[in-house]
């Protein structure tokens, strides 16, 4: 017995030990204590940034920027909206136009100033801008494998309408709106594009054989040709920032293009938390963000066009992802009034 | 026992309970109930309208008929095709068992989202088995869900197994009894305490699956589970949230209730042996089994498995390890803020601190359950102790990562931004597994062995130190097991909850999964990989931990 004590208070020893050297909680000495001088960014989980360009932030205003992701842009609202009186940080980056309005009614938002010389693209400001800038934005679209149907002799399709050609048929992979970004998106831009006969489209592509993913890697890389997997849907809804991926290497040609004619555009904003711990800080750091440093790094980054007006882009960007000309386009208010309703609509359209 | 000794032993086990309570209070039940009030009072008032709206809805019974049926039938079929499957493993000697051991539990902390992807790409149309037409039905869904919790019930039941003393089925054998008819007199009836454990557990994994069922079932597939995530997360719908997780609560309860009454008709002592002396080698009475077990394994776990590996090692530019020499980037335009290696090793540091809090909270549990009061009344408050301890199993992980967000926002316990809340979140689901794993090798020691122990003059301390402790540790190995697979695999809380600058492996391959371009899919697939051996490594380990630990043959 006395044999097996030992072993047993020599295994709980050295799972100790073990413990103690590894922890995160015993080795780092982080404090979770947010000081004067730290700025908590709060964002959604596709933010991205480098180091060197928060650092030079950090080094100039002399603030530490914290962020936190705590997953897609609408979770992001609407735990912003839950945790209102006692917010989850200072700065919020990436409520896009579908959450917009719900984030601005919930008063979530403090008004915040603008630096004057800071010119935006045009079109992509919403009312009760001074609590919400814009900051990027992009264009949600149809793709198309190029090489498919070049290997058929079957032209491109181009417009939303030729999807529901008989032509096309069993052809194109979307998401469901209910729990996919890109899924709404396209979803609205639909209802933009045939007012309120969008459900009699929804029902005539789901007659020519569409095919319905939870998210976009689902399709992208399991419905969709060109995705990398062995799926059988040459047609499938991605970005407009999605082609460049898709050069081969050692060539110069993507072997995707985006539907241009098919295309939501997609925005998203900044803003000043209510109640942010460090207002000051905030203000810097949505300065930062609206700054030609951080707008310039945008594309690269996150795969989507700065808002600031006259933001260089990099090279070859315009040929590889070019935006839409006239994308479809519904109001934030429009939008944040019908968005159940509208799921629920197109579910009972295209799924039951 | 003289009365001072017993009322020690009574003070000392409610001081035992105490501090579980208290931490499953304050992160599980507090912000559960906190969020689920939250749907239920509008401007001040109690509110229950929201009931009438979400039941009255054709919608929600068929999210709760997908829910049951999906869940019974998954439990069934895992049950039915592990139970052989511990046997083979746990009971049988041939080289390469603690290889295979390990194996199996793989599928357990894979990423969901990865596996959605593996197995759609295996039935999509156009995909190797796009013949079968299983793509977005309950099949699909249901071999996955048995694909995740194979592993949870060879694993419960063959540890009980590997203890099992073989005398008295070899006595009715000798007696002129059938294998059957000796496996079904005398094992069976002394293995259902651990298989109802394993599977009142994957009962409750099936019911709140998430990434797989969005992934497989197809749209118009919707279960409780993700009803609740698409109202909390997309529509901020906390009305409907809170009615549909108190649903969650109703059907989760009452399949316990029906698990923890059928247990404890069974639950008896018995005879345990040390591990390794009661396995024999193949026989050829035992090729059936060996050869079903061989075609599971063979045919759900490892052809998902291979495809993931084979595609981790296809790249633009043919075949190669250029994956994996990426995984110390950051990926392609800096997908990532750390590399792969760094997001691993956050995941291993995270993984021993929910395993030590878990086991620690787990094993007083345990301490606690496997006594058994004279009075009905005690055993009756036992009996629900033991449901209410699985809860956290039972319930979204929206639910909780929401409810956290709104109730550990403030002094003295403003926690939504500390490190130590992601370890936290995983331990409240690893617990119940730390719970159903050892609880019934407590239970089965002999109550007279404690007695005998006191009487002889032992003090509580000492007799739990001198009987529980070494059969606990024969099994605290499985049960660190458990912990670590869970907290690596773990991603519905940690999404929440984790910092972006300290992303877990799951986190990051997610993130890679999110983005186009080959080397992305890529990382992500050997990212996948990665945490499959990783799992593997440590299981293989904390099975020898068991080996060593259980010296003593009571």
């Amino acid at each position: 017995m006395s044999c097996t004590r030992k072993n047993s208070f020599s295994l709980l020893a050295a799972a100790l030990a073990v413990c103690t050297a590894c922890s995160t909680v015993g080795s780092t000495g982080d404090s979770a204590a947010v000081g004067d001088d730290t700025v908590v960014l709060v964002t959604h989980d596709s933010f991205s940034v480098r180091d060197e360009v928060l650092d030079e932030f950090e080094e100039e205003s002399g603030l530490t920027v914290e962020t936190r992701a705590p997953g897609d842009a609408g979770t992001m609202v609407n735990q912003l909206v839950l945790t209102k009186d006692s917010p989850l940080g200072d700065v919020v980056y990436g409520i896009d136009n579908a959450f917009a309005s719900r984030a601005l009614e919930a008063g979530v938002l403090a008004a915040h100033s603008r630096p004057e010389a800071t010119e935006l693209v045009a079109g992509l400001a919403v009312d009760g801008s001074d609590r919400l800038t814009p900051v990027d934005y992009g264009d949600v679209c149809l793709n198309v494998d190029r090489d498919w149907f070049a290997a058929r002799d079957l032209a491109e399709p181009r417009t939303l309408e030729d999807l529901t050609d008989p032509a096309y048929a069993g052809l194109t992979a979307v998401t469901d709106p209910a729990t996919s970004s890109p899924g709404l998106a396209f979803l609205i831009a639909t209802v933009d594009a045939f007012g309120a006969e969008w459900p009699d489209y929804w029902a005539r592509l789901r007659a020519n054989d569409l095919a319905v993913a939870d998210s976009w890697e689902d399709a992208y890389y399991v419905d969709f040709t060109a995705g990398g997997g062995e799926g059988s849907r040459p047609i499938v809804l991605s970005y407009a920032s999605s082609p460049p991926y898709t050069v081969p290497k050692g060539e110069d040609e993507p072997t995707t293009r985006a539907l241009l004619d098919t295309c939501f555009r997609q925005v998203e904003y900044t803003g000043v938390l209510e109640g942010a711990a460090n207002p000051e800080g905030a203000q810097q750091l949505v300065d930062f963000l609206l700054s030609q440093r951080f707008q310039a790094d945008i594309p690269r980054q996150m795969y989507v066009y700065p808002a600031v007006a006259g933001t260089p882009l990099p090279p070859l960007w315009e040929r590889y992802a070019p935006l839409a000309a006239e994308p479809y386009s519904v109001s934030p208010a429009v939008i944040d009034a019908n968005r159940e309703e509208w799921i629920e609509q197109w579910t009972a359209t295209v799924v039951d | 026992m003289d009365r001072n000794g017993r009322r020690l032993t009574a003070v000392g086990l409610g001081l035992a309970a105490l501090l579980p309570l208290a931490f499953l209070g304050v992160f599980f039940a507090w912000p559960v109930a906190t969020i689920v009030g939250r749907g239920f009072v509008t401007g001040g008032a109690l509110d229950l309208t929201a009931i009438d709206d979400v039941l009255g809805s054709a919608r929600t019974w068929q999210a709760i008929g997908s829910t049951v049926a999906q869940s019974l039938v998954g439990t069934v079929l895992a049950v039915v095709l592990g139970v052989p499957g511990a046997y083979v493993l746990y009971r049988l000697r041939f080289p390469g068992r603690t290889a295979a051991r390990a194996l199996v539990t793989v599928p357990f902390v894979l990423p969901t989202v990865v596996v959605g992807v593996a197995f759609r790409s295996l039935l999509v149309e156009g995909g190797p088995l796009g013949f079968l037409g299983a793509d977005g039905t309950f099949g699909a869904v249901v071999a996955a869900l048995v694909f995740f919790n194979y592993a949870v019930v060879v694993r419960t039941v063959g540890s009980m197994w590997s203890h099992l003393d073989p005398r008295p089925e070899q006595a009715a054998r000798a007696l002129g009894a059938s294998p059957w008819r000796a496996f079904r007199e005398v094992t069976l009836p002394a293995l259902t305490p651990a298989i109802t454990s394993a599977a009142s557990l994957v009962f409750l994994f099936c019911a709140t699956a998430f990434g797989v069922v969005l992934v497989l079932g197809g749209p118009g597939y919707g279960t409780v589970e993700t009803e609740i995530w698409v109202q909390t997360t997309q529509f901020l719908d906390l009305r409907a949230a809170a009615v549909l997780s108190v649903v969650q609560l109703v059907v989760v309860s009452a399949s316990l209730a029906v698990s923890g009454w059928s247990r404890r008709r069974r639950e008896a002592a018995l005879r345990l042996q040390a591990d390794g002396t009661v396995d024999h080698l193949v026989r050829r009475s035992d090729l059936p089994l060996v050869a079903l077990t061989a075609v599971v394994a063979g045919g759900l776990l490892v052809t998902p498995l291979a495809t993931l590996l084979v595609r981790s090692l296809r790249t633009p530019a043919g075949w190669g390890l250029d994956n994996y020499a990426n995984l110390a980037t950051t990926g392609s335009e800096n997908t990532l803020e750390v590399s792969v290696w760094q997001a691993t090793l956050n995941s291993l540091r995270i993984a021993v601190d929910a395993t030590w809090i878990a086991l620690l909270v787990g094993v007083l549990i345990c301490v606690v359950l496997s006594r058994r009061p004279r009075h009905p009344g005690g055993r009756r408050a036992m009996g629900v102790l033991d449901g209410v301890f699985m809860l956290p199993l039972g319930v979204s992980a929206v639910t909780v990562g929401f409810g956290f967000l709104i109730t550990l926002n403030r002094p003295p316990v403003d926690l939504r931004s500390s490190v130590i809340l992601v370890p936290i979140a995983q331990a409240v689901v690893a617990i119940p597994l730390v719970i159903r794993t050892l609880l019934p090798v407590l239970r089965a020691i002999d109550q007279r062995l404690r007695q005998a122990a006191a009487v002889l003059g032992a003090s509580p301390g000492r007799v739990f130190m001198s009987v529980d402790l070494p059969v606990l540790g024969r099994s605290l190995g499985l049960a660190v097991g458990f912990c670590f697979a869970v907290s690596l695999g773990e991603f519905g809380a940690t999404s929440f909850l984790s910092r972006p600058d300290r992303p877990t492996l799951p986190v990051v391959v997610f993130r890679l999964i999110g983005r186009p371009g080959a080397d992305n899919l890529g990382m992500a697939l050997a990212a996948s990989v990665v945490l499959a051996l990783l799992t593997a490594g440590v299981i293989g380990v904390a099975e020898r931990l068991r080996v060593q630990s259980a010296g003593a043959d009571l």
